[in-house]
């Protein structure tokens, strides 16, 4: 293995118990983390043929798609919700796994609390069954989603077959202006590779304006690495990634510590390492941009107009695309400024945790929401809220006129009471604009916190540049 | 798992790109703690208008697609959330194979855990049977997983591509987890292995 290897060959190879000649693999997940919606067929399925989870101690479970984000001292109302809550908890208790519930400060939406926790380590490999468990690659960690059937294939086995995917290189270089943050560099290059332009491979993130990111940022950025169709996203560990960890409840220790940080170094990708597939984006031309369709890979410049689909060649495509016009119903040339909002969610997995919050704060701190609208801010955890509160931030959200609520997925998939109403048009720090996603005939627009905390002041889309000026 | 050997069913056309799981199977249906019962949810928000009655335009609505069992989609099938409930949906609904020009990863694989057959084809074969669904109910497909083989009603003939462990436990109706854990012992000394290399794991 002398061979020059990218830091995904080199998790790879450090994580393989077996592979068959076909090139299928056995790897070994020394993470799992579990929510409520994907999981309880999986501890049923354990049940049912009498195994146990092979071990709890490298499983941690926390509820956050169902929960409700106002007061839950009384519980959950809606039935099913509850329920579901419910069988996480009982399934934990039942089967030995740590589980934190609604009314514990730690809980959050899970790819928020991994992290938090130190339960994400570089060159680890991390499951769980959520698509944005590819997060967590933004500690140098090898995470990717997984569908209910792996969930259980892990709980009983503490492995996952796997053939292994593709290397992809995305370069972000130079440096990204003010106004322009992690989320327009991700949403720029899922415009770039489109919704499905990872498909098969993993993404290396890399250039001066990745490593410029905080670990926050860094997560922004690996966290919708799956709406670009990726399996994982990854960014090679540093200094931040190590003062980020040190010291969390669950991280090592003392010398563990240091011999960590050694093995942490050498995962980086070696220089002349072979990638299948190099982009190159320069962050230094990069606007803070705007989703205007219903696939993340609808990207505009906040100063861009709707585009017309009439150009796309491929029948099929600008099919898609002129029904997606018609469902946010926007038409082509119309200037995304011009675009009048109902609704502004902060929060989710993309932009719900400490840094988003301060990067709102800035922007609202003496101003008040848009009469026309309702805002809203879900912390993305217990603890995130918490730092919030300390930094005085739920005062000036508060005074701007935001809604100030509980930890969870909340308006992002709209699980839970916090929905759009039919027609609504929401601008989001999420990272679906799908139909239907955060309400029946909902319509969303992504956009990074500062540019959403502007917007909502505005009451329509304006260039967060122009605006703090 | 239910082994999958062949089928011949009516295929229905579903030309759009980026069909995502959500779209599949609203959320409002990943409440439930079963995996059966989800045939009523899929395509939901196309499928039904507001009052509740069925949409007449939409395709599984059409009385020649009624019995289809196979999708013919637009690139990039199954985008978006991990969720499993996804497949289950089509199953449960009838549909046992999709066919396109992509998938997305975590739904392909999910496909295969229920017994689905995904199928990826180059853009020239499925324009081909996306014509050909055309002819509803008069034109059924038969794929047949043992020769990798789909046979139009005319008797034209594509080749499919598949991984050869996936056929296998397909064809077979393998379950995975038993599979891995005859290799416990492997898993084992991978254990023990990491304990001593990096314990802080
Ligand atoms: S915040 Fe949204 S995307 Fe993230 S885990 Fe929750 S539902 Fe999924």
């Amino acid at each position: 293995m002398s061979k020059s290897r990218t830091i995904y060959d080199k998790i790879w190879d450090d994580h393989l118990v077996n592979t068959n000649d076909d090139g299928t693999s056995l790897i070994y997940i020394d993470r799992h983390l579990v929510h409520e919606v994907t999981s309880p067929q999986a501890f049923e399925g354990l049940r049912m043929t009498k195994r146990k989870v092979r071990c709890p101690e490298k499983t941690l479970a926390v509820v956050d798609h169902n929960v409700p984000t106002t007061d839950r001292k009384n519980g959950i109302e809606d039935e099913e919700s509850r329920i579901q809550v419910e069988a996480l908890e009982k399934n934990c208790k039942e089967f030995g796994v740590e589980y934190f519930n609604e009314l514990d400060i730690r809980q959050g939406i899970v790819h928020v609390v991994g992290p938090e926790q130190g339960f994400t380590l570089p060159g680890t490999t991390i499951m769980c069954g959520d698509s944005h468990t590819s997060t967590h690659g933004a500690f140098g960690a090898l995470a990717m989603g997984i569908g209910t059937s792996e969930v259980e294939h892990i709980l009983a086995t503490q492995t996952l077959i796997q053939r292994k995917a593709k290397n992809f290189r995305v370069n972000v270089g130079g440096t990204a202006p003010d106004g322009v943050t992690a989320k327009d560099i991700i949403l720029s290059i899922i415009g770039e590779i489109g919704a499905g332009g990872g498909t098969g491979s993993v993404i290396e993130y890399t250039g001066k304006a990745i490593s410029d990111l905080s670990m926050e940022g860094r997560m922004t950025v690996c966290n919708m690495s799956i709406e670009g169709g990726a399996r994982a996203g990854l960014i090679g560990p540093d200094e931040k990634t190590f003062s980020y960890i040190k010291d969390r409840p669950r991280s090592p220790k003392g010398d563990d510590f240091d011999r960590a940080v050694d093995y942490w170094n050498a995962l980086n990708s070696d220089k002349d390492a072979y990638f299948d597939r190099d982009v190159y984006l320069d962050a230094a031309a990069l606007p803070p941009v705007v989703t205007w369709g219903t696939s993340p890979e609808d990207v505009v410049s906040i100063n861009g107009e709707v585009p017309d689909p009439e150009g796309i060649d491929d029948e099929i495509r600008k099919e898609t695309k002129k029904s997606a016009l018609e469902y946010m119903d926007l038409k082509p040339g119309t200037k995304i400024k011009d675009i009048e909002l109902d609704v502004i969610f902060i929060g989710s997995c993309t932009n719900g945790r400490i840094e988003d919050l301060r990067e709102v704060a800035k922007v609202v701190e003496g101003h008040h929401v848009n009469e026309n609208l309702n805002a809203m801010i879900v912390p993305g955890s217990g603890l995130v809220k918490e730092q919030a509160i300390n930094e005085g931030l739920d005062k000036i959200f508060m005074a701007a006129g935001f809604e100030w609520r509980e930890p969870g997925c909340s308006m992002c998939l709209a699980m839970n009471p916090d929905k759009l109403l039919p027609g609504q048009r929401c601008a989001s720090t999420s990272n679906r604009n799908f139909e239907g996603r955060q309400g029946f005939r909902g319509r969303t627009h992504l956009v990074s916190p500062a540019m959403a905390a502007a917007a909502a002041i505005a009451g329509r889309f304006v260039d967060v540049r122009d605006f703090v000026k | 798992m239910e082994k999958f050997k062949n089928i011949t069913a009516v295929a229905a056309p579903l030309p759009e790109v980026n069909v995502d799981t959500d779209k599949i199977i609203p959320k409002q249906y990943l409440k439930t703690i079963e995996r059966t019962g989800l045939g009523k949810g899929l395509f939901s928000e196309l499928r039904y208008n507001d009052d509740g009655t069925e949409n007449e335009d939409f395709v599984l609505n059409k009385s020649q697609y009624r019995n289809a069992k196979i999708l013919v989609a637009g690139d990039n099938f199954g985008c978006g959330s991990s969720r499993e409930h996804a497949p289950w949906a089509l199953l449960d609904y009838g549909i046992k194979v999709v066919i396109s020009t992509s998938f997305a990863d975590i739904f392909y694989n999910n496909c295969f855990k229920n017994g689905m057959l995904p199928i990826v084809l180059d853009e020239t074969e499925v324009s081909l049977l996306m014509e050909e669904t055309e002819r509803g109910s008069n034109a059924t497909l038969t794929v047949d997983l043992e020769s990798q083989e789909i046979t139009t009603s005319d008797g034209n003939k594509i080749n499919f591509k598949i991984d050869k462990f996936l056929k296998h436990c397909l064809l077979n109706g393998l379950d995975d987890i038993a599979l891995t854990l005859e290799k416990n012992s492997e898993i084992r000394s991978y254990e023990d292995k990491i304990k001593s290399q990096r314990p802080w794991v």
